[in-house]
Formats: C-alpha cells, sequence, structure tokens
C-alpha cells in the first residue's frame, strides 16, 4: 500500500495507576505496552487476547477516551495525540460490549441515536433530525416504531443494533467495536457480524474489531493482531494467522479453541498451555511469553524479541521463529 | 425401569414473578446412565441451568416446581426434605459452578473448606480429612497441595479456583457431577486446561457428567449425549455424531449453520436465525420455535409438536418429522 493509512497507532503505551497513599508509591499496571499498527481505508483489523491483555485498553486509548502515556495517534496522517477531540469524534466511534450498560436507560432509542447528531448541530431542522434518525434504524433493522421506545423494551441483540446506530449517526470512517457480539447469544451474534459486515460494504468504513472469540474474529477481519499482556505477538492477514501461526502464543491460542465437530475434536491434540497469564504489574523479563512458552530459552528470559517482519505483511516478535528463519 | 442413575419425568419449573408466570422449565423428559457425558446446550433462558438446579432442590425464590418427578439412584429427588437433600447434594450429586469466586468462600481457606465438605458428609477425622483433600488437590493438577491448602481463595487464579471446585465436588465419590458453565468465566488456553483436565477424570472416577454450556465446540469435544433446549423444552435429543452430522430439529440446524468455524469459508455471510429470542412470559401457543422458524407449517402456530424419533436415541419434537413419516400432518 502506498497511501498513507487512515489510521496509525505509533508505539503506543497506557499505564495505570493503582493503589498508593500518602506513605507508598502507587503501583503502575502496564496494560499497554508499546503497540504498534495501522488500518487502512474499509479495513477491518481484529484485536484477539485473553482478558487482561489490554485489547480493550487499546481500542480505548486510540479513541483518547484514555490519555496514552506515550506513543502517537494519526488518523489520515495527522497526529491526533495531543489535540481537541470534538472535531474527530464525528470520524472516530466506538460500540461497547455490553448493550445493557452502554444506553441510558431514561432516553428514547431515537434520542439516543440522536445525541451525536445534536452534538455535532448537524441537523439543521427537527425533521431532518427525525428523519436521519429513521434512516439509521432502517440501516440496522429497526424501524420507525422503536424510535420512542426505551432501552428496557429492547432484547439484548436489538440494543446492540441501536448501539450500532448511534456510532453510524455521524458517517464514522472508522468505528471500534468492543466485544459488541459477547453478550449475545449464539443465535443472534451471527445477525450482528453479518449486519456489521454489510454496513462496510456499504460505508466503506474501518473497523477495529475487538473480541476474544477467535472464530469470529477470523471471520469478519481482513487483518488479526494476537496481543499478549500489552504486547502485540503476531499480526497478519486473517487466513494466514489461521492457516500458518507462527507465535507459540498464537498456536496455543489457536489449538485451544474447541471446534464444533465431533470428528475433529476426536483427532485433535491441543497444546496445553501451563499456568496463568502472569500479572500487568509486574510483567516478566524478556518475551513477556516465556513462562507459558514451551518453547523458552535462556534468551527467552532475558532478552525481549523485536517485532520483525517475517513474511510480506506479517509480523512477529519471537526469537525462536526468527531463529529459524535466520532474521 | 430403574436402571438409570437419573430419571427426569415431565419436569416443570415456574418462576411466578410480579409480571406473571415465567415457565423456565415446561416439561422435560430425559434419563441419565452411570459414566456418561450429558450435554445440554441452549441460549440463555431456554431452562438448561434452572432444570438442573430443581435437581438439587436449589431454585431461588420466586422458582418453584409445578409438576414432574425427579429419581436419582431410585430415591425421589423431589420429595425429600431439606436434611435428606442435604445427605445427596455435595455427595452424590457434585456441582461445579460457572464463577469459581462466588461459589467459594472467601474468608476460610481452601483447606477448611475442602476438609468441611468431607466431614459433613463422612465420618473421617480431620486428619483423614486433610490427607484425602491433598491428595484430590492434586488430582486435579494443583501444583504444592499442601501450602496451597492454607491459602484463600482470592490467593488463586480464576483457573485454579476452578480446579479446586472440581476437587471438592469430587471429594466424596460423587454418583453424578453437574457441571454448570465450568469455563464460561474463563479465559480460552485456561479453558482448554480445565477441559482436558475433565476428560482426563472421566476415565478416572465413574461418575456420570452433565454439562451445561452454550458453547457447540465444548459438547463435542467432551459429550457423548446432547440434548438441545429451547424455551424449556427439549427440542432434540442424541448421540453427539447424531447432533452434530445430522441433526433433525431446524433449531439445531440453525444454530450449528450460525457459528463461524476456523475451517469456514470467511468470505460467505454466516446463516444467523433470524428473529429474537422467544419472551417466556408470552409463550407462543404452538412450537415456541415457530415464529422463527423457516420451515414453519400452519399446524406449528397451533400445536405443540410431539417427540419424534427419528433415529436410535435420537428424538426431535418438530411436526416435520411428522410429515416425513406419514405424509401428512393430523390436525389435533
Amino acid at each position: 500500500m502506498s497511501q498513507a493509512p487512515l489510521f496509525e497507532a505509533r508505539h503506543i503505551v497506557k499505564n495505570f495507576e493503582v493503589g498508593g497513599n500518602l506513605f507508598s508509591k502507587p503501583r503502575i499496571v502496564h496494560a499497554v505496552d508499546d503497540v504498534s499498527f495501522t488500518i487502512g481505508k474499509g479495513e477491518t483489523f481484529g484485536l484477539v487476547g485473553e482478558s487482561g491483555c489490554g485489547k480493550s485498553t487499546v481500542g480505548r486509548t486510540i479513541l483518547r477516551l484514555h490519555e496514552p502515556t506515550s506513543g502517537q495517534i494519526l488518523l489520515d496522517g495527522e497526529d491526533i495525540t495531543h489535540v481537541n477531540m470534538r472535531p474527530y469524534r464525528k470520524r472516530m466511534q466506538i460500540v461497547f460490549q455490553d448493550p445493557y450498560a452502554s444506553l441510558d436507560p431514561r432516553m428514547t432509542v431515537g434520542d439516543i441515536v440522536g445525541e451525536p447528531l445534536d452534538i455535532q448541530e448537524v441537523c439543521k431542522s427537527r425533521e431532518e433530525r427525525n428523519e436521519r434518525i429513521l434512516e439509521l434504524l432502517n440501516l440496522v433493522g429497526l424501524n420507525s416504531e422503536h424510535m420512542n421506545r426505551y432501552p428496557h423494551e429492547f432484547s439484548g441483540g436489538q440494543r446492540q443494533r441501536v448501539s450500532i446506530a448511534r456510532a453510524m449517526a455521524l458517517h464514522p470512517d472508522f468505528m471500534v467495536c468492543d466485544e459488541p457480539i459477547s453478550a449475545l447469544d449464539v443465535s443472534i451474534q451471527a445477525q450482528v457480524i453479518n449486519m456489521l459486515m454489510e454496513l462496510q460494504q456499504k460505508l466503506g468504513m474501518a473497523y477495529l474489531f475487538i473480541a476474544h472469540d477467535l472464530n469470529v474474529v477470523r471471520h469478519i477481519s481482513h487483518r488479526v493482531g494476537v496481543m499478549y499482556l500489552g504486547s502485540l505477538v503476531e499480526v497478519c492477514d486473517a487466513d494466514s494467522l489461521y492457516r500458518n501461526p507462527m507465535h507459540p502464543y498464537t498456536q496455543a491460542l489457536l489449538s485451544a479453541i474447541p471446534i464444533p465437530d465431533p470428528e475433529v475434536s476426536r483427532r485433535q491434540k491441543r497444546v496445553v498451555l501451563e499456568g496463568d497469564v502472569p500479572s500487568p504489574i509486574n510483567p516478566p523479563k524478556g518475551c513477556k511469553f516465556h513462562t507459558r512458552c514451551p518453547y523458552a530459552t535462556e534468551r527467552c528470559r532475558q532478552e525481549r524479541p523485536e517485532t520483525v517482519t517475517v513474511a510480506p505483511g506479517h509480523t512477529c516478535a519471537c526469537h525462536k521463529v526468527q531463529e529459524e528463519l535466520g532474521l | 425401569m430403574s436402571e438409570h442413575l437419573l430419571e427426569i419425568e415431565d419436569l416443570k419449573v415456574s418462576f411466578f414473578t410480579p409480571a406473571g408466570e415465567v415457565k423456565a422449565v415446561n416439561g422435560v423428559t430425559y434419563s441419565l446412565d452411570e459414566g456418561r457425558v450429558l450435554g445440554i446446550v441452549g441460549e440463555s433462558g431456554s431452562g438448561k441451568s434452572v432444570s438442573v438446579s430443581a435437581l438439587m432442590q436449589l431454585l431461588v425464590f420466586p422458582g418453584r416446581v409445578v409438576g414432574g418427578k425427579i429419581t436419582f439412584d431410585g430415591r425421589d429427588i423431589l420429595a425429600m426434605n431439606s436434611e435428606e437433600i442435604q445427605t445427596v447434594r455435595g455427595k452424590e450429586i457434585g456441582m461445579i459452578f460457572q464463577d469459581p469466586m462466588t461459589s467459594l468462600n472467601p474468608v476460610y481457606t481452601i483447606g477448611e473448606q475442602l476438609i468441611e465438605t468431607l466431614r459433613r458428609h463422612t465420618d473421617m477425622s480431620r486428619k483423614e480429612a486433610w490427607n484425602r483433600s491433598v491428595e484430590m488437590l492434586k488430582l486435579v493438577g494443583i501444583n504444592n497441595p499442601e501450602q496451597r491448602m492454607k491459602q484463600y481463595p482470592h490467593e488463586f487464579s480464576g483457573g485454579m479456583r476452578q480446579r479446586a471446585m472440581i476437587a471438592m465436588t469430587l471429594l466424596c465419590n460423587p454418583k453424578l457431577l453437574i457441571a454448570d458453565e465450568p469455563t464460561t468465566a474463563l479465559d480460552v488456553t485456561i479453558q482448554a486446561q480445565i477441559l482436558e483436565l475433565m476428560k482426563s477424570l472421566r476415565e478416572k472416577i465413574n461418575a456420570a457428567i452433565i454439562m451445561i454450556t452454550h458453547d457447540l465446540g465444548i459438547v463435542s469435544d467432551i459429550c457423548d449425549e446432547v440434548i438441545v433446549m429451547y424455551a424449556g423444552r427439549i427440542v432434540e435429543r442424541g448421540l453427539i455424531d447424531d447432533i452434530f452430522y445430522r441433526p433433525a430439529h431446524p433449531y439445531t440446524q440453525g444454530l450449528l449453520r450460525c457459528l463461524p468455524r476456523l475451517d469456514s469459508d470467511g468470505s460467505k455471510p454466516l446463516e444467523p436465525i433470524e428473529g429474537t429470542p422467544v419472551d417466556l412470559l408470552a409463550l407462543p401457543k404452538g412450537c415456541a420455535f415457530a415464529p422463527r422458524c423457516e420451515k414453519c407449517l400452519k399446524v406449528c402456530l397451533q400445536h405443540q409438536p410431539p417427540v419424534y424419533e427419528v433415529g436410535e436415541g435420537h428424538t426431535s419434537a418438530c411436526w416435520l418429522h411428522a410429515l416425513e413419516q406419514t405424509g401428512e400432518v393430523q390436525e389435533k
């Protein structure tokens, strides 16, 4: 790709301070530790990892819902790390995980979807506003009769549709979807995934799609990044990542998913990782994954691996992979 | 016919809420033999957890069993008073809950909780109970069990807590183990550990297991038989191969189709089940799945479908089978 990507995150670091009082220093949680990636126009970048690996923090930090500790956020080549975000909010929106907590129970669905329009003052008249709200509701498969109802009258899937309509109100170029389907039932998940993909085709939005369900991420994403303890360990296009995972963590993560097919389950030989994810307060020295990695060597315990390009469009941070490829 | 370890007949459980009667379980019948692993799948609100809570007499207010019979090991569970059920619950039937943080007591050490379970149900001395507990922790793969016995639940990680929970349920050699979404609160790599543990335990203990889950992947991984529930009823039951390769009920078929799979082609759109989940306060007159079913017949909207045998040990509750088997649908 020769043109500048729509969105770029460069070396994002986000630390949180926890505890601490007059007598003791707060401890630092290294939630996101030097994460860089780009997202092209109309592209879906999937972010997977286990809970606490910092994937949601990445999503919020790049929208500056959290201020990054260091690093740069670029939209269309323009540095927006320290600017007033209001004009940019039009272009970057978010859909949250829990549709029960992210909609104001005292507002009607029409007002919820219309709120971004009011804040950004894009509609000149009441009629125009209502027309636009209706158009948005239709886009997500709801209709005019839903407009004057309250969120509690809706099922989880419908609420998530409202959330998506709200995020789309201002025609964003870029949307962060933070586990948008985790709270939904299986049969409803497919509806929402299909809708997100259709909307992308129609409107050309880019998504940062955060999820822990690898099947879903593979289905919806063009490229996928795998996070472990605040770092991106592997980034690659979705198909090759699943066909040819290189990082030992990606391999383990993929083999850990139970596949809904008895024949495959019987044949499947799992790579079961020992132990638990270490605490991001005190991440391990060297490669962060070495405490659980079946291939860890002395070098992994001492030296943090660099992220290198192992194939076109495929980056990986692992000493073993780099040694094998002679990089 | 009392050879089955567990027999549930026409179980009905309702919750009497201010908004009306919620029929959470609406006529469920199944049986389970020793050493078998039965998976119960369904979406939230399908009654899969409620049906086993009734079996343990753990229903919370305003839930009540309104009909049916539960026979466990030849005894009628629903006729037991609270003292009698306590000799069964925790001893002969063990239960693993979804969230191991809320099911362990935070103010007692793991060891105290394990020993208490044993001392309540057996006449072991403290020393014996301690040794047995250590042995169990070792069995479920907890390192340094002696040291771990003295720790509190908050010092355990999520996966370790779930292991401790499993150890606790296994202490008294239960005949039946109920696992209610045991891995839902865990990460995939930890889930894989727990699933592998449960598979290895299957061979070491001779208990029947009921595995409640919404994840068909877990079912295919660990179960022998599957029950698919929708709106408080069993829509299909069969061996895992029947359910995954020859699903008979349109809901099961839809459920299997709508899953994105790692080995599938990502370019095609998914095939969701249209519509919204059923409202248990206003169950339709006929088949509860009819409003979402693409093969819905006229009769489906009017009458509950009976259960049809579609293969050996494979049943499905759908009017379509009447159409297949007799060529016409009889109106009642």
